[in-house]
């Protein structure tokens, strides 16, 4: 049997009892939940800003709109596996993974996208209600939006999950790899427009954030909910993310096998 | 010091004792299922002295040692044997399970496991073994131990009926039928290391290898596990490699041990023949009426161990055995009288400081 008919055969299992983790972990869950209320901050206090006057062409309705499909797509997004892997090293428990005939990276998506079902029960009622608060004018008409949505959102997940996991074999070299994660999520909070809609940003470092991958983890598919953005615009979006998809796909492999050669070099 | 072993003889290079080891009983026609040629481990590793100056230096000028974990051993091991690894801490027991099952690459030398070179870590190879160690575990820790043996049944796409036979014999061997709903986290180690047992056995692995998987384990809970490894092997004729601090385990086991010590095999042969070579005299333990002066006790011969009171024990040569013996029913108020084998732990202990003095 190929490795693939293999895969397909245990996808199923890894992803229910991934759901089970999800599911026992509920505390770790319910602090995940508080932990991602930046959005429900940001909304407050930018409602508040455009209370007199709107900034750009958001006014309060839009600020809030925003901030809460950012928080839908961020808890849509998640993936964990840097923290896993960052861990696993230094202890060398990633050693038993070793010995398993699947890859490591397919056991982690599996355990990551079985969360999923759970989160969209707390996102989707969310969504729900912010469309019936602000009203469905702030949402995109376009039906084209709509149908690139979930794929956008997917491509989001898969480099959130990809960069993370990059990231995570750091540890394989290097004692500080948690600091590049908080550097990353330094420059996440500004260039993903997690903290601030990017098209507020000076001119100069819009034109920036526009190609980076930041903006493809989470604010893209947020433009694509309110329709800002459409149009050619919206098909090059689409084909940017999904590049950095194969980009950090590309970077996670070649990282994971060079520091794999280093663990099976060193022990673990 | 040279290094060579092969199959059928005892003592390899380790002096000028060599004595030739007859092959195990009854394995002679199985086929070799582990074969080990040469194979070695050595590491850089970065040295630095203490200080504010040495770490300022190091940044500037690095310092590596190599040290050499394992330096060219070579032994085979036919299918369906159970091998004890022995050694001191660091002598390279763990460095080689790990360079069998595929976790460490050699740095020279060869592997061959079940027809596979361990480091390609090719799925086909992957599935053929299984590394458990009592240090790391592979139970999901939230989880009930049912879920991890469904999890591994997906990975290694065991057929739903021989999961389900195999599961239960595991089930029924080790008696974990009322534990593999809990989750792992509220089990004793006790209970986790059995259910971490039939974790890594459900895909049926045709070769073992246990890191010291008594670990930390109460004495009935040792025996436990150590009965389950015994009748698992004559079961399925599976191969099983054991490393243990406890000589119970090794002795209980193996008939066949290795010793690696710095990195070095200076043994390969039962465990019987390792302890009379390395320790040729006997334990004479006696009990006697009223107390003696030390003076009347050594007068009967060999050398006088200990003595506390009415009870003495004697190290004596086997070949002056019958003199002592019957010296000491003739002069002493023996009541009691008993021959035996030093006690492996100190067969050992004695072994192991011999090969550091000779290193």
């Amino acid at each position: 049997m190929s490795r693939a008919a293999e895969l397909k055969r245990a996808w199923p299992t890894m992803l229910r009892v991934g759901f089970a983790s999800a599911v026992a972990y509920r505390g770790e869950f319910l602090v995940w939940l508080l932990s991602t209320n930046m959005p429900l901050v940001m909304l407050l206090l930018w409602s508040a800003v455009a209370k007199e006057a709107p900034v750009g062409r958001f006014g309060e309705a839009e600020f809030i709109a925003y901030f809460l499909a950012t928080l839908v797509v961020r808890m849509l997004t998640g993936a964990w596996v840097g923290w896993e892997l960052n861990f696993e090293i230094r202890q060398g428990t990633l050693g038993m993974r070793l010995l398993k005939p699947i890859h490591p990276f397919l056991v982690w998506a599996a355990d990551n996208l079985a969360a999923q079902p759970l989160r969209a029960l707390i996102a989707l009622p969310i969504a729900v209600g912010a469309l019936l608060w602000v009203g469905s004018g702030q949402l995109s008409g376009d039906a084209i939006n709509w149908v690139v949505l979930p794929f956008s959102i997917f491509a989001a997940w898969l480099i959130t999950f990809f960069a993370n996991a990059m990231i995570g074999t750091i540890a394989f070299y290097w004692e500080s790899s948690m600091s590049v994660f908080g550097l990353w999520m330094g420059l996440y909070f500004v260039l993903a427009g997690y903290t601030i809609p990017l098209e507020l940003l000076p001119p100069w470092l819009l034109a920036v954030a526009r190609w980076l991958p930041f903006r493809f983890l989470l604010s893209y598919p947020v433009e694509l909910i309110l329709g800002l953005v459409s149009g050619r615009d919206l098909w090059i979006g689409l084909a940017v993310q999904w590049a950095w998809v194969g980009f950090f796909f590309a970077a996670a492999q070649a990282s994971w096998k060079a520091g794999l050669r280093r663990f099976a070099a060193y022990g673990g | 010091m040279a290094s060579y072993g092969l199959r059928g003889q005892g003592w390899v290079a380790a002096g000028a004792i060599q004595v030739a080891r007859p092959t195990p009983t009854g394995l002679g026609s199985r086929p070799t299922m582990i074969s080990v040629r040469e194979l070695a481990k050595h590491y850089k590793v970065h040295r630095r002295e203490p200080g504010l100056g040495a770490a300022l230096r190091s940044v500037f000028h690095r310092r590596y040692d190599t040290v050499k974990a394992v330096d060219g051993i070579s032994f085979e091991i036919a299918a369906g044997e159970r091998v004890g690894f022995l050694g001191p801490n660091g002598a390279g027991k763990t460095t080689t399970l790990k360079m069998l099952s595929g976790l460490l690459h050699p740095t020279s030398g060869e592997a061959r496991v079940a027809g596979f070179e361990p480091a390609r870590r090719e799925p086909d190879f992957l599935r053929s073994i299984m590394l458990v160690t009592g240090q790391k575990q592979q139970l999901l820790w939230d989880l009930p131990p049912a879920e991890t043996f469904e999890l591994n049944r997906a990975i290694y796409d065991v057929p739903p009926a021989q999961f389900r036979e195999t599961r239960d014999e595991l089930v029924e061997l080790l008696q974990i039928g009322d534990l593999i709903g809990k989750p792992a986290r509220q089990l004793s180690l006790g209970e986790r290391m059995k259910c971490e047992l039939a974790a890594a056995l459900l895909h049926r692995p045709r070769v073992l290898f246990l890191d010291e998987p008594t670990i930390g384990l109460d004495v009935t809970m040792q025996t436990v596990v150590r009965d389950f490894i015994k009748t698992y092997n004559e079961r399925h004729g599976a191969t099983v490699i054991l490393t243990s601090h406890y000589m119970d385990d090794v002795a209980a086991l193996c008939p066949r041990v290795i010793v690696i010590d710095h990195g070095h095999l200076t043994w390969d042969g039962s465990l019987a023949d390792l302890a009379r070579k390395t320790r040729p005299e006997k334990r004479v333990t006696l009990r006697l009426g009223q107390e003696v002066p030390p003076a009347q006790l050594e007068a009967i011969g060999g050398r006088v161990v200990r003595s506390e009171g009415t009870l003495a024990v004697l190290q004596v040569e086997s070949g002056e055995m019958r003199d002592v013996v019957a010296a000491a029913l003739a002069r002493l108020p023996v009541i009691d009288l008993n021959v035996e084998d030093a006690p492996l732990e100190e067969v050992l202990a004695e072994l192991f400081t011999r090969g550091r003095a000779a290193s």
